[in-house]
Order: structure tokens, then sequence, then C-alpha cells
């Protein structure tokens, strides 16, 4: 790498105290022992990128933006050239590169469906009226208590104002057949003790006397498949990784859940964060990966403690870091913060925003499995995905296929937001109609219009798809998808023209800007969706094969499911004749 | 036996040809050699491919989406189709999405594949989102008209990891929003560039250009059919890089060296790029 040039743009004294708490100057990229011996070269550089984000993290949440001599410092520090981490740091909804003026703490409300329906916009004026600054958001991943605030503060913690008032309990509290949700609202979640209590690290144990080639073997039959909404069967994907040579592999929990209408890696992490890392310890023994990473959003910020404490406690009770449970496999888990991308719950694009690049995902093959994170073998698994893998190895394959299908066995966490009486984290057997689920909820609120499945990147669905059964094959069947769970309902008192602009709107705001389709379908579809809002007329045929013909190519030419699904929402609304049709 | 290992080569299908191509090469070189002209925009022989424009994307049997044949290697018995109706829908869909948004007039190779798949800019909402940059001209030796980026990448490439490392620019902001930036976009006199003009080497739509190619552009009187290509060796230093010099009434208009020189793969430095006033 050559000479790094930088601006003459000094650090504030309090600018470069927040670069230090990250990475003090001894450990910098550069470090002049004495006057004749330096650190410094291209491996040191490169391993401290990943750094990176956390630095610009610090910045901005002690300074309230990341000013050009900020930037310099942090940039400095770490030996990355300036341009690229402005780069990055323009990527991010929660950093920002021009000064704001205050040093006020910034208020995000939610601008998405559930909360718009919830009167997120009074929320918003009201707010702004008092004099904070209001930040229009998109999904805050509290879909279940809308409207949503996310207070980011400068100089003081972040916080989420509902978290205070909460009284945590889960709609379906009791219940015997919860199994993922088993803990959730039960275990003190800040007690290792309580959690050990609870079953906890009981599957750890049992994990090591299968050994590796017996766990796998065990999920493989059980037929677990991710529940972040693609569906891949886990035991390939471990065995894939299981199969790469060396130590040097990772297992990465995907936490960053941002799917509108999603809430459910907050609540698992908020309040079972010990099965995350209990279960990230299987993968690592399973797959021989000594990395662990969680990657959380970074509007989360009582999941980010627990977990961080989660993970403090473990390590002081031995059961991370050498040795775990006294044999001698190594497996330690880092966390990290997103700063508001939606894309970076794109498996690749996490793993380049990790190491400390911008946030956009990479072409496939090849595939995390043989090239992830550092380009290194790894297994990436939602955390809805890693909690089943503790009742497959404590019950065995048989017992977790005693409920579900045959070909969707086990049960599905289901986010149940918007015009439903008991809006809340479900857990129900695959299989379950989608009428039963809302029933579950106390059923829908008014006349029922539509269902969207699977949040922003999935489709909605009409009154007749009640008797749907909720499976994978069901679903996809119905030309449907349960993505990553979300199940958001609207009644016909709701404008939907206003929901599917907005769902195009949050296409065009969060596409990387990486690939042309997606980078400027997205644009375009929005554009169309508008120019057809303010109409009242209907959708004229040629306007309805220009949306098509958009999203052929987003589907066929995006660099990943983005672009692939960026469409999907936007094409069923018109097919159904939520929107489009003037009469 | 010849003393050079024989590569191991990989049998692709390419619409109704069988090609053998080294192993490790591209289903792109594939269809080079099966004579079958592709469009690319952010490909370039000398840069590691970025496969984020989507114009070369063929139909890969057994794949559900297209995929980009800049970057995907052939594998044995792979079956690619490059002319197919979807394959020609996204083609279009790509230049006529470009087209959209971004000042193409001096793109010439992307509006000849534009007319070939017939991509009608013409068909979208009324004034919508453009690139909307004004010209940064910021020095006498190159200017930079974002309204012509494509956001190809090739720039940032050029300048970083394939060819100068120096890292001054980089893609910043996101979405539509995305820009070719220097940090806080500090013009480029007080940004780390060194002026080796490889960036406008390799820029396909001209959004790069030399400020004399630009001056006679402004004045209406760059006139590319009354030009001539003088081939040269750079006389600064002993490393021996091969120059074209462009030629237009007696005066150099600008300077590039051939992709396929073993000593320069088209890149130069600012003394060989823009050095030549004294000539």
């Amino acid at each position: 790498m050559a000479d790094l040039h930088f601006g003459d743009d000094q650090p504030t004294d309090a600018e470069r105290a927040a670069v230090d708490a990250v990475v003090p100057e001894n450990n910098a990229a550069t470090v002049a022992e004495t006057e004749r011996l330096v650190r410094g070269g291209r491996s040191r550089r490169q391993g401290l990128r990943h750094i990176l984000l956390p630095v610009l993290h610090s910045l901005q949440h002690e300074i309230g933006w990341i000013s050009p001599g900020g930037l310099n410092c942090a940039a400095e520090r770490l030996g990355v050239p300036p341009a690229e981490a402005y780069g990055v740091a323009t990527f991010y909804e929660l950093l920002r590169t021009t000064d704001p003026g205050h040093r006020d703490d910034v208020v995000h409300v939610c601008v998405d469906p559930a909360c718009s329906l919830a009167g997120g916009g009074e929320l918003r004026a009201s707010l702004d009226a008092g004099g904070a600054k209001v930040h229009a958001s998109p999904c805050l991943g509290q879909c279940e208590r809308a409207p949503a605030q996310f207070v980011q503060g400068v100089g003081r913690p972040d916080q989420v104002p509902a978290d205070n008032e909460e009284d945590f309990r889960l709609p379906q509290a009791g219940d015997p057949r919860l199994r993922v949700l088993r803990r959730t609202g039960v275990v003190d979640p800040i007690s290792l003790d309580s959690y050990r209590e609870h079953g906890g690290y009981q599957a750890l144990a049992r994990a090591i006397e299968m050994g590796p080639d017996g766990v796998i073997a065990a999920i493989s039959e059980a037929g677990l498949s991710g529940r972040g909404g693609a569906a891949f069967p886990t035991g390939i994907k471990w065995r894939a990784v299981a199969d790469e040579p060396g130590p040097d592999k990772h297992v990465v929990a995907n936490c960053d859940e941002s799917e509108p209408g999603t809430f459910k890696d907050r609540i698992v992490c908020e309040h079972d964060p010990f099965s995350i890392v209990e279960s990230m310890t299987i993968a690592g023994l399973a797959t021989g990966a000594v990395h662990g990473w969680i990657y959380i959003r970074g509007e989360y910020p009582r999941a980010t403690a627990r977990l961080e404490s989660a993970i403090a406690q473990a390590r002081a009770a031995g059961l991370l870091g050498d040795g775990v449970s006294g044999r001698g496999q190594h497996f330690d888990i880092e966390l990290r913060r997103g700063a508001g991308a939606y894309i970076c719950g794109e498996e690749t694009a996490l793993f380049n925003s990790i190491e400390g690049f911008r946030g956009e995902p990479r072409n496939k093959p090849p595939f995390p499995t043989t090239h992830g994170l550092f380009s290194q073998p790894t297994a990436i698994n939602n955390p809805e995905t890693l909690i089943n893998v503790l009742d497959i190895v404590l019950d065995g394959p048989d017992a977790y296929r005693s409920v579900g299908t045959e070909r969707s066995p086990g049960t599905r966490l289901f986010c149940l937001s918007g015009r439903v009486a008991v809006p809340g984290l479900y857990e129900v057997p695959f299989g379950t109609t989608l009428g039963e689920l809302l029933d579950l909820a106390g059923g829908p609120v008014g006349s029922l219009a539509a269902v969207l499945l699977g949040g922003a990147a999935g489709v909605f669905v009409g009154p007749d798809a009640l008797d749907m059964p909720l499976t994978l094959e069901d679903a996809r069947e119905a030309g449907a998808t349960l993505g990553s769970g979300v199940v958001t309902v609207f009644d016909e008192s709701v404008d939907m023209e206003s929901v599917v602009v907005r769902i195009a709107e949050f296409f065009r705001d969060e596409s990387c800007g990486q690939c042309v389709p997606c980078r400027v379908g997205t644009q375009r579809q929005h554009e169309v969706l508008v120019e057809l809002q303010g109409s009242g007329q209907s959708l004229s045929p040629q306007r309805a094969e220009l949306i098509d013909d958009m999203a052929l190519a987003m589907v066929d030419a995006s660099i990943c499911g983005l672009g692939h699904t960026a469409a999907s929402a936007v094409r069923s609304a018109l097919a159904l004749g939520l929107i489009g049709n003037s009469q | 036996m010849s003393s050079v290992a024989t590569e191991t080569a990989v049998t692709i299908r390419v619409d109704d040809q069988e090609v053998a191509v080294p192993e490790g090469a591209t289903i792109l070189d594939a269809c080079n050699a099966a004579g079958v002209d592709t469009p690319t925009i952010c490909y370039g022989p000398t840069l590691t491919p970025v496969n984020v424009c989507r114009v070369c994307v063929v139909e890969l049997d057994g794949s559900r989406a297209l995929v980009p044949s800049c970057s995907r290697p052939a594998e044995e018995g792979m079956v690619v189709h490059t002319d197919s109706e979807r394959v020609r829908h996204s083609r279009k869909m790509v230049l006529e999405f470009l087209a959209t948004g971004v000042d193409l007039t001096q793109a010439d190779e992307l509006g000849q594949w534009a007319e070939h798949y017939g991509a009608d800019p013409d068909r979208y909402v009324p004034g919508g989102e453009t690139m909307n940059e004004p010209v940064r001209v910021q020095d006498n030796l190159y200017i930079r008209d974002y309204d012509k980026c494509v956001l190809c990448y090739r720039c940032v490439e050029a300048c970083g990891d394939d060819a100068q490392h120096t890292y001054a620019i980089s893609v910043a902001g996101r979405g539509f929003g995305a820009r070719i930036s220097t940090e806080f976009d500090v013009a480029l006199p007080e940004s780390a560039c060194v002026y080796c003009g490889n960036c406008v080497a390799v820029c396909p739509t001209n959004a790069l250009q030399f400020k004399t190619e630009f001056d006679l552009r402004e004045a209406d009187d760059w006139r590319p059919e009354d030009q001539t290509v003088t081939q040269t060796v750079c006389s600064y230093c002993g490393v021996g890089c091969n120059l074209e010099l462009h030629v237009q009434d007696n005066q150099i208009v600008k300077c590039t060296s051939p992709d396929d020189h073993d000593v320069t793969q088209g890149n130069l430095c600012i003394k060989g790029r823009f050095g030549w006033n004294y000539v």
C-alpha cells in the first residue's frame, strides 16, 4: 500500500479521545517505537481495518457527527485511506458526515407500515413541535409496540423509550408448546445462573458428547432450515464449513433484522441472550470454527447490552475462550453493531460491513461456506435458526420433527403487527394456517383487506389466503413467501396506495447502489408509483408493462436478494387490486 | 513435449458452439473465444471484475438468475445462452436505466448497444431523478463531469488496488445517491490524487476527460475524425512506457497508453500522461 495522504483538518481533543477509546495510539497502524524502530506495514493495516466501523460509531456517538478532522484521525490511526473511510461513513443511516449544528439527541421515528397505521406521523409531528430533533426512519424493529422511536444519543447512551416502560410478556406466555420461545420472558436475561436453571448449557454438554459429526447429522436429520428468509438447509451449510480445512473459520449470528415488520431477533436477543451464545458455541464445535461474531442492528441498544453481558459472563465461566467447557476447543465471540443499513442483513454485505468496507453484497459464487468473513469459511445463521439447534441436540431429530410438516418440520416464529388485536411475537408449528395464526393473536381488527407476508421483500395476500398452511412448500406454491416471518395485517380502512409507495421508497432508500438494475430500478419503480398515487387514475397498460419489465430485470440481473425482491410486494399489490385500480 | 506446462482446458457451450478456454478463464473469455460480441461497461481488461453494471449477463443452465459473464469462471460443461429473451431483456433494461439518469452523449459504444437492444429511456416518468452534478473543473489536467458517470467503479479500481494504490477516490453515499467522491468531496488538488490520469484512461463514458479535450468540446472544436495518433516512448525516465499522442491541428490534445502494452497496461504517471507541453 502506498503512503496515504491526509488533509489538513485536525481532530478536536474530544474527537481524538473518541478515537482513542476504540484504538489507543499504541495500537495504531503505524507506531514509532523508537526513532529507528517503527511497527507498521500492509498486513498490520489490513488487520486493523475491521475496527473502522466501531471507531466511526464512537465519533458519531461522542461528537454527533463525523467531521473532516475526526475522520482524518480515525483513518490515520487505522491506516485507512480517508476517501475509503468517507465512503464507509456515508453508507450508514446512523452516521452523519455533515455538521448537524447541534449536539442534541436525534429521535428516530419509524415511517414504515405498522407504525404509520399506529400514529407514527402524529408522533413525529408532536415530537417536532416539542423541539426534538426528529429523523424519519425505516422500520425500527418494534412493530408490536408501534409507533416506534429510537433515541440516538450524543454523549449519552442510545435509548429506546419503550424499553423503560415495558413489562415484557409474550402473548403466548405459559404455553407449554413453546420451543424456541420457551425461556423468553421466563428466564432472567442477565443471569447465567438463571439460564442454567432453565436448562441452559445442557445442549453444549450433550453436543460435546456427540462430537461435530453427530451434531451435524442430527441437524440434517431434523430438517432444520434457515429462518432468516432463504430457508437454506442448516445441516448442509454446517457440513460445508466443517469440511473446510484449518481453524480459521467463523460462525456469525446475523441479528441485523431490518425487514419492515420483523422484530424477532430483538426479542430473543433481549430476553434469551445466552441461548444465542450457547448455540453459537455449538456451531463452532460442529464446524471447527474458532471465531464467533454477532452482528446486531445499531438501533437495538438493550439487546446489544444483554448480549455483551451474556458473552462476558460466559467467558468468565469458562464457556467461551480457550478450552470451552474444559475441552481443548477454542471459541470466542465478538459483537459488532450495525449502523443503519437494511442491506447489511444480506450475508455478504454483512461480512463487508464487519471487515470495515462499504456494506455492498458480493457476487456469489463463491459462497460464504468457503469464502465468507475475511474470505474464510463461514457459517452465518439467523438467531431463530441457532436457538432451534439447542432442542435438536438435546431431544434428537425425531422429537424435533414431531411437530410441523414432513417438509417443514418444527415451529416457526411470526412477527404480527398492524391491524391485529394482540400484536407480538408468536411461535406456532409449521402447517398452522394463516387464519389460525391471526386467531391466536385475537383476530384482525376491522374488515381484513390484506396481509403482507415476509415484509417489504414479501408479498401481499388477500383474505382468501387465510386457509393457507404456513409452510415453506405451501407458501411457495401460492407464490408467496414466509421470509423472515413478518405478518403485517391491513384492514379496509388502510390507504394501501401509500403503504405500497412507502415500500417502494424503502427499497429505493436501502439499495446499496452497487448494481445498475437495483440502483436505478428501485428509483424508477418508486417514481411510477408516486405518479400513480397522485393521479386518481388506474394504472395504464404502458406503466404496468414498465413495472413488469423493471421487475424482471431486477429479479434476473441484480447482485443480491434486495434487488431480486424489490418488486415483489408492489406487483402482488397490483395483482390483488389493492392499488392501481381507481374504481 | 514443450517445457512450458500446458494449461488445463475447460470446455463450455456458448449458444451453439463448444469452446475450450484455459482453467480460470471467465465466461466472457469464452464468449470472446467463440466470437460472440458482449456488451461491457464496468469490465476492463486490466481491472479486477467488480460485476456491478450487469450488462454482460448471460443465461446459465441451472442458475436461477442470470450471471455476470465478466467475473464468473467458466466451468467444465457449462451451457451458456448469450442471446435469449431474458438476456436481451436485462441488457436492454440496464442500458435503458442508465440512459434515464446519466448523460451518455459521449459514450459511443454504449449508445450503439442501446440501439442494438432497443432501449427506450423515454418511456419513464417525466422529471425523474438524474445524476444532476456540476462539472468539477479543479485544475488544468483533467475534469470530472459526474452527470456522465455510470458508477462502474473502474476509476476507483484504477486509483486503488488495480493500478495506482493511491486511493484518492471511493464510492460514497448509497443507492441512487451514490457518487464517486474524495473524502468530503474535497477538490482534487487537496486530495490524495497524484494526477496519474489512470482513472481518465479507464472511464467508459467520458465523465473523466483531459482538460484539453473538455476545453475543445466547450469551444465546439473537438474533432476526433481530424486527429492522428502517434506512438512513441516516454522520454522522462528509463522505464520505457509507450505513449499514444492524440494530435489535432498539430497540437497534442491527449495522451494514452495501450492496455496490452507489457510495461504500462494502459497506465502512466503524471509526467507521461500530462507532461507534454514542452513538445
